[in-house]
């Protein structure tokens, strides 16, 4: 099996096989001795020769990310057998939209719709947990939507408002 | 003694105080909002009753509710916790007026002291140092532009009935003042429903010394050390630790014996918590933990406290008393079971506020559902916690997760286990503050203890060192590898059911992956 994957932006190519119950293990094409105990789900008990990791994974609204230690990474993994292996072009030019960080409410809408904003301008106050956050413009551009109004219930990932 | 308590309170603070009403042998009452049903305080609690829509002031700020709670399980006192109702003196009078006592101190201390400008004047009156400013709200933005001037700016406005940062304003300069004096009064309405704002002179960067004191009800009253609290981020505590490094035996005599006439003056009964600020002195710089020159270390009343406070395990782990028996033992009639002279400090507490925030996000608040914890244990370490996996985190109160306590012989040991026990722990499908401690606990100035109210600040504003790990990214591009090559398995294995219901299979599993 062979996967690519990409930590904090930097790729590698994983060749995966297990025979006989051992693991081996080609990182670039160079061969690594990996054995493998998942302890329990989302922890991996990792051994790379001698030395031993634990390694957690995180899944949160479709994204994984992965810590070694203390030390978290972003992680994407691609099996190119698989039809879902397709990489998101970040487009700066387009619209972009706003998202809610996290379940709230909308407390303030401080721009009306055709506005121009400058980049890191507010655009919303979203509260939760007693605190309130500023969601800014991440460009420079005009709003071309607000889809939601004072008062509104919103949950992580819901899209807030649309700048182009 | 009491034979049943209602904690009107959730979160960490309830389980402990239930905690410590299993270790007396009573019963304990919690009380939930609709969405703590599942929360851990309800299930260690004896009984519980549903209170009311998930907005705090539909339930735990509910007085009336809460009483009807008490009168129908029976419970003949009501422990308040931190925040929510502690410090509200209409309810320490409502439950005494139903026959229920209410474990902390009476409402005429509570009026007393927790208005912050009253406290003022009685400190004033009893001859104790505070921050030069008004010892009453503010009538109108003249007059602050007026004490302003003469004060000098910066100055910080206030709100009387303030706590957690609510309600204050650093100003400036004069320009500012108006709209920080709007700002911090309709934000004083809005948290405590009452809008007095005070002015006091800003002390920039200063320490942030609080002292412990005890109090029962036939007049022996005693200090049992300070914490410091200078990590503060918003004027939210972040870290708090015991001794404070600053605080030699004689000054902690003189802040002890002054925390002492301040609760006195209040007649003031349970648990509390004066707090100071302590100016930064020219020797400070260059010689902290040096004794000898620090006599002329200049301390001011801040205000008092009249509860448990978040950090109270810092006090309970040098003194070896523990808190909540205590107010129990007070609060049901008894006599302070020991001195002030039989009160020893031994060792040294640190204390890790673990926050649902994202430490990505400017630190905002990251309610969730909490996949994956494991927590840490071992030597030194105490955790006091209100979450358990699988539980979602509600986005309606404070995010404070959990409180994780270092202590060891001297500062030095207690800060190696905190380290160690924060690398054992891991909060997974919620951000949390954890990685903030790894980062305040290898910094050389907290190592050195030289440490201030802008400590914090300062850190955040300076770029952590991302600098990857070559080695660990490896580990991390192999492990997501193999997860992805196990949950593949887990796939094909079960016709796409991740989840399974069957031990054997999961026990199957196990072995197929070995």
């Amino acid at each position: 099996m062979t996967y690519d994957i990409t930590i904090d932006g930097k790729h590698y190519r994983l060749d995966l096989n297990r025979a006989d119950g051992v693991w081996s293990c080609l990182v670039d094409g160079r061969e690594v001795e990996v054995d493998a105990v998942l302890v329990r789900p989302d922890v991996l008990s990792l051994r790379i020769g001698n030395l031993a990791y634990e390694v957690k994974c995180e899944r949160v609204a479709g994204e994984m990310h992965l810590w070694v230690g203390s030390q978290r990474f972003a992680a994407e993994v691609r099996d190119p057998r698989s039809f879902r292996g397709r990489v998101r072009a970040l487009d700066e030019q387009g619209p972009r939209k706003l998202t809610a960080p996290m379940p709230g409410k909308i407390v303030r809408v401080l721009v009306s719709q055709g506005a121009e904003v400058e980049a890191g301008a507010g655009v919303l106050v979203v509260e939760a947990m007693k605190m309130q956050n500023e969601i800014k413009s991440p460009k420079k551009g005009t709003i071309q939507k607000i889809l939601v109004s004072e008062g509104a219930a919103v949950n992580a990932g819901d899209i807030l408002a649309i700048v182009e | 003694m009491f034979k049943k308590i209602l904690i009107a309170n959730r979160g960490e603070i309830a389980v402990r105080v239930i905690r410590a009403c299993h270790e007396m042998g009573i019963s304990a009452v919690a009380v939930y909002s609709d969405v703590d049903r599942a929360s851990l305080h309800v299930r260690n609690a004896e009984e519980a009753y549903p209170i009311g829509a998930p907005a705090a002031s539909e339930s735990y700020l509910n007085i009336q509710k809460i009483l009807d709670v008490a009168a129908r399980s029976g419970a003949d006192a009501i422990h308040p916790g931190y925040g929510f109702l502690s410090e509200n003196a209409q309810f320490a009078r409502a439950c005494t007026d139903a026959g229920i006592k209410f474990i902390g101190p009476t409402a005429a201390a509570m009026d007393a002291m927790g208005s912050k400008t009253k406290a003022r004047q009685a400190m004033e009156r009893a001859g104790v140092p505070i921050v030069p400013g008004t010892s009453s709200g503010l009538e109108s933005c003249d007059q602050a532009e007026e004490v302003a001037a003469r004060i000098g700016y910066p100055v910080m406005l206030k709100a009387a009935a303030g706590g957690g940062g609510k309600g204050m304003r650093l100003v400036q300069a004069r320009e500012d003042l108006k709209s920080a004096l709007e700002g911090a009064r309709s934000e004083a309405q809005r948290s405590f429903g009452d809008g007095e704002v005070y002015i006091e002179k800003a002390i920039i960067n200063p320490r942030h010394i609080e002292m412990q004191v005890l109090a029962d009800e036939h007049g022996n009253t005693v200090y049992l050390g300070e914490r410091e609290c200078s990590l503060q981020r918003r004027h939210q505590k972040v870290v708090e630790e015991a001794p404070s490094p600053i605080v030699d035996a004689d000054m902690r005599r003189r802040m002890g014996e002054v925390a002492v006439r301040v609760a006195q003056a209040a007649g003031y009964t349970n648990a509390g918590t004066v707090e100071f600020l302590v100016g930064q002195s020219k020797t400070d710089q260059s010689e902290i933990g040096q004794s000898g020159k620090e006599q002329q270390r200049n301390f001011y009343f801040l205000e008092m406290n009249t509860r448990l406070q978040v950090e109270h395990p810092v006090t309970e782990l040098v003194t070896g008393l523990d808190l909540v028996h205590l107010q129990i033992r007070i609060a049901a009639g008894e006599c302070l079971p020991f001195t002030q002279d039989e009160v020893q400090i031994r060792g040294h507490a640190i204390e890790c506020r673990i926050y649902a925030e994202d430490p990505d996000n400017n630190y905002f608040p990251s309610p969730g559902k909490i996949t994956l914890l494991l927590q840490p244990s071992g030597p030194g370490i105490r955790r006091d916690s209100g979450v358990y996996e699988g539980w979602t985190v509600p986005m309606d109160y404070d995010p404070l997760l959990a409180k994780l306590i270092g202590y060891g012989a001297d500062r030095e040991q207690a800060m190696s286990r905190l380290t160690r026990a924060l690398n054992e722990y891991f909060v997974g499908g919620i951000k949390t503050n954890i990685s903030l401690f790894r980062r305040i606990l290898n910094d050389p100035d907290f190592r050195g203890a030289k440490i201030d109210t802008g400590f914090l600040d300062r850190l955040l504003k300076r770029k952590e060192d991302t600098s990857a790990d070559e080695e660990a990214a490896e580990v991390a591009a192999i492990a997501a590898g193999l997860f992805a090559a196990l949950d593949a398995r887990i796939a094909n294995g079960s016709k796409g059911a991740t989840d399974t219901s069957s031990n054997w299979k999961a026990a199957a599993r196990r072995e197929a992956m070995r």
